[in-house]
């Protein structure tokens, strides 16, 4: 079964139509890039997995989208906990004004975690995941701020891991980033999805065809072509998605 | 003209602006100062003279012409911190409301509209309202409590306003942060966005002690006792206050010129606890900043 499902999906900014209809599913443990020019609603789309969507004034969605078959706009969901579930990752990294450890441990501990030796353990274990404990090991107690924003992007994934989700959601995590801090990030995508089901957006088309085991090209709030990323990159079926990762246009 | 003499002349008369501006802006910033210095040190001047062990401690005398202003001090006192007690839970309160939790509609651009209008309210006219609501309908009498609420009246959209500033002023990425990682609304405010806005609410603290500890007007017809020579049993009871009593020595005594120093003196004490209240919302401040930024 499908991990994550979206059918029909219209979203509308006030009178505005971000999404005209889009359908497609996601496998578990795979990583699904989302790519596009600039404004076709890649954000958009990602952004309603963890229901953040919700809090634009205005807004409004019609269409199921299904997470573990169950639907995720449902009366019955709680938001927070559906949250907790589905992490998300920022284009700019967003450390909270707190120390290194805190900001991971903020996730168990708004969740109710009390028992510090297991806070402990879980901070360890996601900067470990994360790629970035053997570099703050010697300093947790310091402030986030004191990282380069490299490190800062790793800890706001080990602060998303934390709380162990199933579902991983990143818009654009290294656009922000050198290329070296851009690799590690990339070398970080690839161990999570043995774990964690990732849809990433992108604008680098290096980075899609390198992550991504699914691509999806959309264009003006459509998914236009949805396939193996070297499908995609090979042998696209639509020419726009050719021009497109080609470079000529968008 | 070669293009790079060109440059290098509009790149001269670039900086020479900028010399000029920065010299205006610099003469100015020291204008601003001297006044300060100016006024301050005439107070100290003019008052330090009749600052004594009796007359901080004792009890007035002769209408104010001599004794001590003790009592006037503990007035003061006890209505800022009693005004700053009502205004600011509630105001901090509204701030957020307003900020964080309402949304962008027009009730709230109403609300916004209506709290700018009535900070600019002289503040004589918070004392009739004071007057009529505290004092005549709740039958308060002139007491410590009525001149504290209508002194928080006067504070209150000051602190609104102060307080959704410093929410403002914190980028959305900290609450989408928080909520993407299941926290709810009010843990990402507690836990978050109130931290980092601290400091600049704090401000509006020191804003408001400023304002409320020299207002006349507002305690005149709520709280203000010309003369007592005892200390209030209770805040029900009236007392006197520095600014009322600097007003009164200055005008109605029976012997002005022996007076003058005493209201040098009292000016001082009013400016000293304005200051002092001042720097301890300042190390508030900086505690609070540090922690955010250690925490
Ligand atoms: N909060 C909002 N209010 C109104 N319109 C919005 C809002 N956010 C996005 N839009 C509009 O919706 C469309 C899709 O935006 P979205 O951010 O999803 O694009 P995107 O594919 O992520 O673009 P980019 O690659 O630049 O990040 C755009 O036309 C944008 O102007
Ligand atoms: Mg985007």
């Amino acid at each position: 079964m499908s991990k994550l499902a979206a059918k029909d999906i219209h979203f509308y900014y006030g009178d505005f139509e971000a999404l005209k209809g889009i359908t497609m599913e996601m496998t578990a443990h795979t990583v699904t890039a989302f790519i596009g020019p600039s404004g076709c609603g890649k954000s958009t789309f990602l952004r309603l997995f963890n229901r953040m969507n919700d809090l634009v004034d205005g807004s409004r969605m019609t269409g199921l989208l299904s997470m573990d078959g169950e639907d995720i706009y449902a009366r019955n969901i709680q938001v927070d906990e559906l949250r907790k579930k589905v992490g998300m990752v920022f284009q700019r990294p967003n450390p909270f004004p707190k120390s290194i450890f805190e900001n991971v441990a903020y996730g168990l501990r708004v969740n109710g975690v009390k028992d510090s030796g297991f806070i402990a353990s879980r901070v360890e274990a996601s900067l470990r995941a994360a790629a970035l404990w053997d570099e703050v090991k010697d300093k947790l107690r310091q402030s986030a701020f004191s990282l380069s924003g490299g490190q800062q992007q790793r800890l706001c994934i080990a602060r998303a891991l934390a709380i162990e989700p199933s579902v991983v959601l990143m818009d654009e995590p290294a656009s922000a980033l050198d290329p070296i801090s851009t690799a590690k990030i990339e070398e970080l995508i690839f161990e999570l999805k043995k774990d964690y089901t990732i849809v990433i957006v992108t604008h680098n088309m290096q980075q899609a065809a390198r992550v991504s085991d699914k691509t999806a090209f959309f264009y003006l709030g459509e998914l236009i072509e949805y396939d193996d990323t070297k499908k995609i990159f090979l042998n696209p079926r639509v020419e726009a998605t050719q021009n497109y990762i080609t470079g000529r246009f968008g | 003209m070669s293009p790079e003499t060109k440059t290098g002349h509009v790149g001269r008369s670039k900086r020479r602006n900028q010399a000029i501006a920065f010299g205006i802006f610099r003469v100015l910033g020291f204008v601003v100062i001297a006044i300060l210095f100016v006024i301050i040190g005439f107070i100290v001047i003019k008052g330090a003279g009749a600052i004594s062990w009796e007359f901080l401690t004792g009890m007035p005398s002769e209408g104010g012409a001599s004794g001590g202003i003790f009592p006037a001090i503990v007035g003061t006192l006890c209505l800022v911190a009693g005004s700053v007690l009502i205004s600011f839970p509630i105001g901090v309160l509204s701030g957020i409301y307003i900020n964080e939790y309402a949304h962008n509609n027009w009730v709230v651009r109403f609300i916004r509209i209506m709290n700018n209008n009535l900070s600019s309210i002289p503040s004589v006219v918070f004392g009739l309202f004071g007057m009529s609501l505290f004092v005549n309908t709740l039958e308060w009498g002139d007491s410590i409590i009525a001149g504290s609420f209508t002194l928080a009246l006067l504070a209150l959209p000051l602190v609104i306003r102060t307080t959704e500033e410093a929410l403002k002023s914190i980028d959305d990425s900290f609450r989408q942060g928080s909520l993407a990682l299941g926290a709810t609304k009010l843990q990402t405010i507690r836990r978050v966005i109130l931290p980092m806005a601290y400091p600049n609410i704090i401000t509006g603290l020191i804003l408001s002690i400023g304002r409320v500890s020299g207002e006349t007007a507002p305690i005149l017809f709520t709280v203000a006792a010309s003369f007592l020579s005892h200390l209030p049993g209770s805040i029900f009871e009236p007392v006197m206050a520095l600014p009322y009593h600097l007003y009164v020595i200055s005008t109605s005594g029976t012997d002005i010129e022996a007076s003058r120093t005493m209201a040098y003196g009292t000016a001082l004490v009013l400016v000293a606890i304005v200051l002092v209240a001042n720097l301890v919302a300042n190390a508030l401040r900086n505690f609070f900043g540090n922690k955010v930024k250690m925490n």
